[in-house]
């Protein structure tokens, strides 16, 4: 690296220009968020409008606002019964996840047993087998020998427990001190007892981060849940609104309202939950649980 | 477990005078306990599953209703030669090709130099990072039916481009399908790659950019010489997690492009697997697509293992 003085001596010609060059950087940051946050505008905009078009005139539209082409979704698809459904899903990979990933998480960090190192490395492994490789035996598997198709169980157990949210629990269960869980033992606590009243309540934030991210796999998950139901009564929001989109819209004289309404419907729960808790949901945990 | 000293100091090892079950299991064989359900998920959903696909890629196999008996015999590699001679596999895996190089680069230089641009900034950093996330937390789903809207023949990109608008449009032109595609899974999954990169910056001692400025190296310099060293490891996770998402394409290609359209163009290996595995019930060639596609990836992961390792 050359040393130039003559630049890094002159203070307040240097002060000036890094205050340019932060301004600078902000307008290009700006810029980019809005290219970013765009189709969202886009989405909700048009899913008001009465016929949404890609007009540039329609970007700032004066009237023709109407709540009709949520009607039309709901009478396509039943919003509601794919809304519920989206629930229950997503409920169920929840409470698997932090049950049975709390549990796998604390033993991992805290306890001394034959085969933990083993089933780490086989954590690690398992980061890296693609879901593709799966999809067809577990298919044949659910759908034909366990008869779970069109089922909500069928629909959860491929995602039933989140690996990376249990990644996430060993390393905020091996980040506490030692001596707490001492204590608690030499007070006669078994150690379900210091799990639930000691360990868990100390990792609270993990818990929240955990929760936010294992909750957009199945809220947004399309391929399995496509895959397994067959019955409308039994899809997902994000599966009713893909087949509306692939079948039905091509029928349909002007479906883009509706495909607004519906991509509103399943977006915006999720957007506003992350814009909400978006504190808890920071890079360093997900990088520790990918990377172990 | 009765003397305070065995409990202060927790065994890592067993010793001859443990009952037998100890020497087996452990010191805290609750462990494995707490960890059974896990470890059963991960062998009936995982393991088994992954045998299975590996199993049934040697075999001629064909789905039957339950209860029903079919022969399943052993064909070698036959099942590998098929889906290998078949023109539309191989397209499907110049597609991902095509998908890759214009994916990952982007995604690797457009996050590394948009977190540390954001790095250097005191305020709004949490509203950028909301935008720049947004599109990842969003079901697909969502963002392909405005995708849709925005990028076909009479859409708002080409109302805006006029007469420089492609024609056929993007999304069915057979030279811009795929490359769409990467934009949309580029831009869609940014916002993840930020934050990887902005938790690794904070690693980067900020002595080395506070000495660089006082030998005069200008931004430029101190993130070619700096940061883009000092965040290598992130940089080969974010290679190795932009081509496992790259082979898992299924949805963009399936709704965007209309079942991976047109002529093809745009159809991933996931997408065939789909049809020849589930839709046409040859499970046999499906698997056979997979392990190649597994095998690809894990050589890709290795290339890039190598390239970012530390001279």
């Amino acid at each position: 690296m050359s040393v130039d003085r003559s630049t890094a001596g002159n203070a307040p010609d240097h002060a000036h220009r890094k205050r340019a060059s932060r301004g600078a950087v902000y307008a290009v940051l700006a810029v980019i968020a809005l290219v970013f946050i765009f189709p969202f505008y886009f989405m909700a905009i048009g899913a008001f409008q009465e016929d949404p078009t890609t007009s540039l005139s329609a970007l700032a539209p004066r009237g023709g606002w109407t709540l009709e082409n949520f009607t039309t979704i709901n009478e396509r698809l039943g919003l509601l019964r794919a809304l519920v459904n989206s629930l229950v899903f997503t409920a169920g990979v929840l409470a698997g996840t932090l049950v049975f990933g709390l549990a796998a998480g604390y033993a991992l960090a805290r306890l001394r047993w034959r085969g933990r190192g083993a089933l780490f490395v086989i954590m690690l492994g398992v980061q890296m087998v693609p879901f593709q490789l799966l999809m067809i035996p577990l298919y044949v598997q659910i759908a034909g020998n366990y008869g779970l198709g069109d089922t909500y169980a069928g629909m959860i157990l491929p995602s039933l427990i989140n690996t990376t949210a249990v990644f996430i629990f060993r390393q905020f269960f091996r980040s506490l001190p030692e001596s707490i869980f001492e204590a608690a033992r030499i007070d006669g606590a078994s150690e379900l007892r210091v799990l639930w009243s000691i360990a868990i309540p100390m990792v609270r934030p993990a818990i929240a981060t955990v929760v936010l991210i294992t909750f957009i796999g199945p809220w947004n998950e399309f391929l399995w849940p496509f895959l397994i139901t067959k019955e409308s009564s039994m899809q997902p929001l994000a599966v009713a609104l893909a087949n509306y989109i692939n079948n039905v819209a091509g029928t349909v004289a002007n479906p883009n309202g509706a495909i607004l309404a519906g991509a509103c419907t399943l977006a915006f729960p999720v957007v506003i939950l992350f814009c909400l808790f978006q504190r808890y949901f920071t890079a360093s945990d997900i990088g520790a649980g990918i990377k172990g | 477990m009765t003397t305070p000293s065995a409990l202060a100091a927790p065994r890592a090892r067993t010793s001859a005078r443990d009952p037998w079950w100890r020497r087996l299991l452990g010191t805290q064989p609750l462990g494995l306990g707490m960890s059974l359900p896990y470890i059963v998920f991960l062998a009936v959903v995982m393991a088994y599953p992954l045998g299975y696909a590996v199993y049934i890629s040697f075999f001629d196999y064909v789905f039957t209703a339950p209860g029903v008996h079919a022969d399943h015999p052993f064909v070698g590699l036959s099942n590998y030669r098929a889906v290998l001679s078949d023109p539309r596999v191989l397209g499907s895996f110049a597609n991902i090709a095509v998908f890759l190089v214009i994916n990952v680069p982007l995604t690797v230089i457009l996050s590394m130099v948009l977190a540390s641009a954001l790095n250097s900034l005191t305020r709004w950093t949490a509203a950028f990072r909301v935008a720049f996330y947004v599109p990842y937390v969003t079901a697909s789903v969502s963002l392909i039916g405005v995708w849709m809207l925005m990028f076909s023949q009479d859409g708002l990109v080409n109302s805006i481009l006029g007469p420089l608008a492609p024609d056929p449009s993007w999304l069915v032109n057979s030279h811009l399908a795929m490359p769409s595609i990467a934009l949309f899974v580029t831009w869609k999954q940014l916002g993840f790659y930020v934050l990887l990169y902005l938790a690794a910056l904070q690693n980067v001692p900020k002595e080395l950019y506070e000495s660089a400025q006082v030998d005069g190296a200008g931004a430029a310099k101190r993130f070619l010489h700096i940061t883009v060293p000092g965040v290598r490891s992130t940089t080969l996770l974010v290679l190795i997690l932009a081509i496992i998402t790259g082979s898992n394409l299924f949805t963009e290609p399936y709704l965007l492009t209309n079942g991976g359209g047109p002529d093809g163009a745009s159809a991933s290996p996931v997408l065939l697997i789909y049809q020849k595995g589930i839709q046409q019930g040859n499970p046999d060639l499906a698997s056979a697509i997979g392990v190649i596609l597994v095998i690809l990836v894990g050589l890709l992961s290795l290339i890039s293992t190598r390239l970012t390792k530390e001279d």
